[in-house]
């Protein structure tokens, strides 16, 4: 390649002031304009962004200790539990965990007006937050219950740690069934008739670094409006799967585990959301820098919406049944128009993760880069790849008698 | 000029009649549908807009409960809030009259409420709950 910049290279120009940073938008017209080699030569850093509901999410909260000492093994954070089995006063509070007495699908569809995800939302917003814990007593932690109210800023720690996120390529979601269903994509119309899809497509962090050619363990990126890191490949990370000759994944692919420092996040870009019948959860916001090493990492950047195709999958049966197979393929570029030829009628279109705010993620990680204050990482370790052999297993039931 | 949004209910009695025609012939009133479900020999109902001059108006609507038809004003106003919206869209592809919809190139939704009819479609897709009836 005649392109060849280090990640030195690239911080030495950040801290000038003198790098160029475009979004990952902004990238396919400099590339159809100047072509992959003088944009590789002129670009630095292009800035990726997702703004959508990633359930597997949470945030580990250390609350300081009372007096006298209490070990909690039961936590709620204003009614919604929270993990305790670890350390006294250490607790996690997970995206979609619901307070006992919400009455989930009991009146079908529920609610599910509050869960993990807005008790994050409301701690992110300095929100206090009523903290009931109960422990079973012991010599040193003699104490059995507590009711308090925590605020962000009281507690010693709170560290956002998010197991799966900014999957890379997700199917889109239909319903061939003749009754509406509730799912984790959304309200699906029978008869087909809506599709959903839930990817920034061209903006997509992942989808721009299809091979994970920069994007590793100990990356920095935008988290949650603060700074946060690529902590490891997220769980399901399923790199082996089809890809199109673009080297762009033909289905959910790999996954990033995300963590960083909850007190200097916004709770603009952690919002807990509700899915009428499925449940609550979190939508995150995310951005990933990619430095342009070369021409071949600049050349996945300018991938387009028309390039990156989602699989059809059917909700009400496929989905569900764990059946292989998917009516089709759609490009974004289809899906971002409104509608889409399926089996012959036309089918509406329901985005679910939000492409505005997507570029606007990239444009705030585009001004931190180009402002100076924001260094790129050299990752530590990288993700598994291509060639990592890596298949998703299935949870079978044996009988152990 | 007198215009307002009302929910007129039918009883199996009455839904055969031609009320519509008779509002518009003999009362000269402007109607425009928003939502119908009139089955026949079963109760239905519609939410229009009537309009017209405030005489033919009030004599059009004193009809209507003359025959039995339960007319109550359009009284739940949908408000989008929006901080609280996360821009994804999907109440846009689900809302008939494009009261929220989205705008190229930005991909930013926006609420006309002038074009809104209560469906409350909205309410059961906005995952960041944006949007509330309120009566």
């Amino acid at each position: 390649m005649v392109v060849e910049k280090s990640y030195d290279e690239i911080n030495e120009k950040i801290k000038k002031g003198k790098a160029v940073v475009v979004t990952a938008e902004e990238i396919i017209d400099i590339v159809k304009e100047k072509g992959v080699e003088k944009a590789a030569r002129e670009v630095d850093v292009v800035t990726t962004g997702t703004f959508g509901t990633m359930c597997s999410s949470g945030a580990f909260l250390n609350f300081g200790h009372a007096k006298p000492r209490i070990k909690m093994n039961r936590a709620y954070l204003n009614g919604v539990p929270a993990y305790a089995g670890i350390a006294a006063v250490d607790a996690y509070i997970g995206a979609t965990a619901l307070p006992e007495s919400d009455p989930e699908n009991r009146v079908y569809p529920g609610r599910f007006l509050y869960g993990g995800g807005h008790v994050i939302e409301d701690l992110v917003a300095g929100k206090p937050v009523k903290l009931e814990a109960s422990g079973y007593g012991t010599d040193c932690y003699p104490r059995r219950h507590i009711e308090t109210w925590i605020t962000l800023e009281e507690i010693n720690d709170a560290v956002l740690f998010n197991p799966r996120n900014a999957y890379q390529n997700y199917g889109a979601a239909v319903n061939t069934s003749d009754k509406t269903i509730y799912t984790y994509m959304g309200v699906l119309s029978p008869h087909l008739g809506n599709v959903s899809y839930s990817t920034s497509g061209q903006l997509s962090p992942l989808l721009n670094d299809p091979c994970y050619q920069t994007t590793g363990v100990g990356t920095r990126i935008f988290l949650g409006g603060g700074i946060g890191y690529v902590a490891w490949h997220g769980t399901q990370h399923s790199p082996t799967v089809s890809r199109g000759e673009n080297k762009v994944p033909l289905d959910g692919a790999g996954t990033l585990a995300l963590i960083g420092d909850l007190k200097q996040m916004s709770s603009e870009w952690l919002r807990g959301v509700s899915y009428l019948g499925y449940g609550a959860s979190m939508a995150v916001g995310i951005g990933v820098p990619i430095p342009i090493l070369n021409e071949e990492i600049l050349s996945f950047t300018a991938v387009t919406d028309d390039e990156i195709y989602a699989p059809i999958i059917d909700y009400s049966f496929a989905y569900p049944e764990r059946e292989p197979g998917n009516l089709g393929r759609v490009s974004y570029a289809e899906l971002r128009s409104g509608t889409i030829k399926l089996q012959g009628k036309e089918v509406m279109t329901t985005p679910l993760s939000s492409y505005a705010k997507a570029r606007e993620i990239a444009g705030i990680l585009k001004e931190w880069i180009t402002e100076g204050s924001f260094l790129l990482t050299e990752p530590v370790h990288g993700l598994p790849s291509l060639d990592s052999g890596i298949t998703m297993k299935t949870l079978e039931e044996k009988n152990n008698r | 000029m007198v215009a307002n949004k009302f929910v007129m209910r039918f009883s199996s009695a009455i839904v055969d009649q031609p009320i519509i025609y008779k509002l518009v012939k003999d009362y000269d009133l402007v109607i425009n549908f928003l939502k119908a479900d009139i089955n026949p020999h079963k109760e239905g109902y519609v939410v229009l807009e009537l309009s017209g001059d405030s005489e033919n108006y009030n004599r059009g609507l004193e009809y209507l409960k003359s025959i039995g038809v339960d007319v109550a004003p359009l009284s739940g106003t949908i408000c989008w809030n929006p901080d609280r919206c996360l821009q994804c869209g999907a109440c846009a592809s689900f809302c008939p009259t494009g009261a929220l919809f989205m705008t190229e190139p930005d991909k930013e939704v926006h609420f006309d409420g002038s074009k809104c009819i209560v469906c409350e479609s909205c309410l059961d897709v906005c995952m960041a709950r944006a949007v509330e009836v309120r009566f």
